[in-house]
């Protein structure tokens, strides 16, 4: 059903989609249990290749893979090493060599998961790369939204911010459309990428976007936005796009609040609303292990390494 | 030492038609036309093929001196006439940049030696292409500089651009203008639009492309210089060219293949040999620039052949240079996008070229005719080939059209009245 590796969700089905969620929530189980650990990947290895600082998303997938018995290994590269030193291909074919059965990677330029993937044998799971995809963060929103919502068909999503320069944007408009809810994106007309409309979501302004939401995600503002002349200040930004208490009135009263973190508090999200009674952040982090655990049994579980489990 | 060719038809450049003649050539030199015995020659029969003047490339990168490793002058000129040219401008970004006479002086040694194609040097218009300081332009000129152009970069400031024209008519150069406003398209990889949006890639707009051809056409009208400009790609470029002829501006145009033929979709799996600029644009944009070959508005076929290293390319699309291997594939692209698919007639395919690269450098060339220099292209317009890069002569890889069928191959060249390709394969040696 998943093919050898996780690249995006833009090809993805919405069975196979369907199918990680419904995985996910008995993960999630596991991580409540005080044995925190089944067998199911037992003596398979995991590499998580991150040449872009996270925190989060490398403990999410480390632990996911601790839980299901994984060995793993991290490999951190500094981002500054990605234009000079040992190319991507390179470290591939020297990983490749190794044997890992999954490599995770983040990687700062958009792409580098599919050309990953080309060179090694091993399953290769985006971590995210540059403004392309982070499937595992739409998954698990939808993992999360589903689960609050009981349902994605039909419900209204605004995404609002850097959508520009976003993989989770990007992630999130496929994973959430291909399953039936509407799509809505609001920003700054410089952070709107060319034709995004053809995605089938719909660019609005902010109060489009969240009149009558069902879940409002916001967008990480990247403070060198600033710099390159595309905003003219943080505090304008704010002011502008910033979801306060006010903005969140005009979407339904059981919206969802969601954000992929790290949140600028004061910038996209005022403290009050992040940790608003709406708020399904800290969630969606717990969440994130448990979606990542189904995607590593799913794409390695069963057979051999190469085969998958459907 | 007499050569026939025999059995083929003559592409007439100017009148546009194919006319069956034989071509006798004696001494290097085009000694009759018609109905030919050619007893004591060498015969190179033709039936089926047209017989073309030695066809022109105005836009290529030779990569020498300071890229060995990508190519050479050497490699490109063999490349060159595999592909069917027997002439071919070379591009100054070199290292050292050919910005004075010494290094057009060095491409032309260097190309003398090697034989094959004639290789052409263009200088630069600023002094290290860094678009600062005016190019000792007259002193390329002695030195048989024909053209400047900063390609790989637009110049950026309006007032050198202007210098440039004024100084470089006076001198007798035409500029080439590679237009990029750089503002625009700095950190872009590929076209912008709904492609790049998906793939996650920072785009470069076509306005990058058109503000510029926009400013160098009004400078052109007011400087009266001649303007050139290459490898244009967008809808609005082939408008403001289309327009400014109609005014009397000394405008031309040259399109690539790659940019005639692929659209930014080739980009889809990031694929870094589709990586080039200007970027592979949207349909409309493809579809304006085939409008602008068929009516005349685009002047000439170019191929911006340029050739990188497979470690260089084989990288994050970001990283990858820009660039495509055109040389060997151009005459094949050109009958099977342009003349099967009746955008142009074979005649007027083979003029863009030939004679229309020749007028635009203002070579006696591109035409054939008595007593001029026996420089000819056999084509078989009916031949069907896959492209297969593990056999071209340059030492580049980087093409996007690795495995497509064409039809439509150079097969022979003559040169000077020696025969450097027979049976699409370089005969031993051209000195």
């Amino acid at each position: 059903m998943l093919g050898k590796d996780l690249l995006g969700l833009e090809y993805m089905s919405r069975e196979t989609i369907e199918k990680i969620l419904d995985t996910a929530g008995p993960m999630r189980e596991i991580m409540h249990r005080s044995i925190k650990k089944v067998p199911a990947l037992r003596g398979r290895t995991v590499v998580t290749l991150f040449y872009e600082a996270s925190t989060r998303t490398r403990v999410s997938f480390e632990l996911a893979a601790k839980y299901l018995s994984c060995d793993t290994i991290g490999i951190a590269s500094a981002a500054s090493s990605v234009a000079k030193g040992e190319s991507l291909k390179d470290t591939a074919r020297t990983l490749a060599a190794m044997q890992p059965d999954i490599i995770v990677l983040r990687h700062p330029l958009a792409g580098a998961a599919a050309l990953l993937a080309r060179e090694v044998g091993a399953h290769v799971v985006n971590a995210g790369d540059g403004a392309h995809e982070h499937p595992t963060q739409a998954l698990l929103d939808l993992f999360t939204v589903r689960e609050k919502k009981g349902r994605i068909e039909g419900l209204k999503v605004a995404i609002v911010g850097d959508i520009a320069h976003s993989r989770v944007a990007r992630s999130g408009i496929w994973g959430f459309s291909r399953l039936g809810a509407r799509v809505f994106l609001a920003g700054p007309a410089t952070l709107m990428p060319e034709a995004v409309e053809k995605t089938g979501a719909v660019v609005a302004s902010l109060e489009e976007a969240l009149q009558d939401a069902d879940v409002v995600m916001m967008l990480r503002l990247q403070t060198e936005r600033q710099k390159s002349g595309l905003l003219p200040s943080l505090n304008e930004y704010a002011v502008l796009f910033g979801l306060n208490r006010d903005r969140l009135g005009l979407a339904r009263p059981d919206a969802l609040v969601m954000h992929p973190g790290p949140m600028n508090r004061g910038v996209e999200i005022t403290p009050e609303v992040a940790d608003g009674p709406r708020s399904v952040i800290v969630e969606q982090v717990e969440n994130g292990v448990a979606v990542r655990m189904a995607v590593l049994y799913l794409i390695a579980g069963g057979g051999s390494r190469h085969e998958t489990l459907d | 030492m007499k050569l026939l060719i025999k059995g083929g038809q003559v592409v007439d450049t100017v009148g546009l038609r194919l006319i069956r003649q034989d071509v006798l050539i004696e001494d290097g030199l085009v000694a009759a036309l018609g109905n030919l015995d050619g007893e004591d020659a060498e015969v190179l029969a033709a039936e089926g093929l047209l017989v073309a003047p030695g066809l022109i490339d105005l836009h290529t990168h030779l990569r020498e001196p300071g890229y060995e490793a990508k190519e050479t002058i050497f490699t490109g000129a063999r490349a060159a006439v595999r592909g069917g040219f027997t002439c071919v401008q070379a591009m100054p970004n070199t290292r050292p940049v050919t910005d004075s006479g010494a290094v057009a002086a060095f491409v032309r040694r260097r190309a003398m030696e090697a034989g094959w194609a004639e290789v052409l040097p263009a200088g630069a218009i600023t002094v290290g292409q860094e678009g600062r300081e005016l190019a000792p332009l007259g002193e390329l000129k002695e030195a048989g500089v024909l053209a400047v152009s900063d390609d790989g970069h637009g110049v950026v400031s309006a007032g050198l651009m202007l210098n440039a024209m004024r100084y470089a008519r006076m001198c007798g150069l035409m500029v080439i203008s590679h237009c990029e406003d750089a503002t625009l398209s700095a950190g872009g990889a590929m076209n912008e639009g709904y492609t790049a949006t998906r793939l996650g890639l920072k785009g470069m707009p076509a306005l990058a492309e058109e503000v510029m051809v926009a400013r160098d056409i009004l400078l052109a009208g007011e400087t009266l210089c001649r303007l050139h400009i290459a490898h244009i790609s967008t809808a609005g470029s082939v408008r403001a060219v289309r327009e400014a002829k109609a005014r009397g501006v000394p405008v031309t145009a040259e399109a690539t293949p790659h940019h005639f033929t692929l659209t930014e979709e080739a980009c889809e799996g990031y694929d870094t040999d589709t990586k080039v600029n200007p970027p592979l644009r949207g349909a409309r944009d493809v579809a304006a620039v085939l409008a602008g070959l068929a009516d005349g508005t685009v002047d000439a076929v170019a191929t911006d052949h340029a050739p990188h290293t497979r470690a260089e390319k084989e990288v994050e699309f970001d990283l990858a240079p820009f660039g495509i291997c055109g040389l060997e594939t151009a005459v094949p692209l050109v009958f099977t996008e342009l003349v099967h698919k009746g955008v142009v007639s074979a005649a007027r395919a083979v003029a863009l070229l030939s004679r229309e690269p020749a007028r635009i450098l203002g070579l006696p060339a591109g035409v054939i005719t008595l007593g001029a220099p026996a420089d000819l292209t056999l084509i078989d317009p009916g031949l069907e080939r896959t492209v297969d890069p593990a056999s071209f002569e340059s030492k580049g890889r980087n093409t996007p059209f690795s495995g497509r069928r064409l039809t439509g191959w150079p097969v022979a060249v003559v040169k000077g009245g020696r025969v450097l390709m027979r049976d699409g394969k370089l005969t031993a040696g051209a000195n």
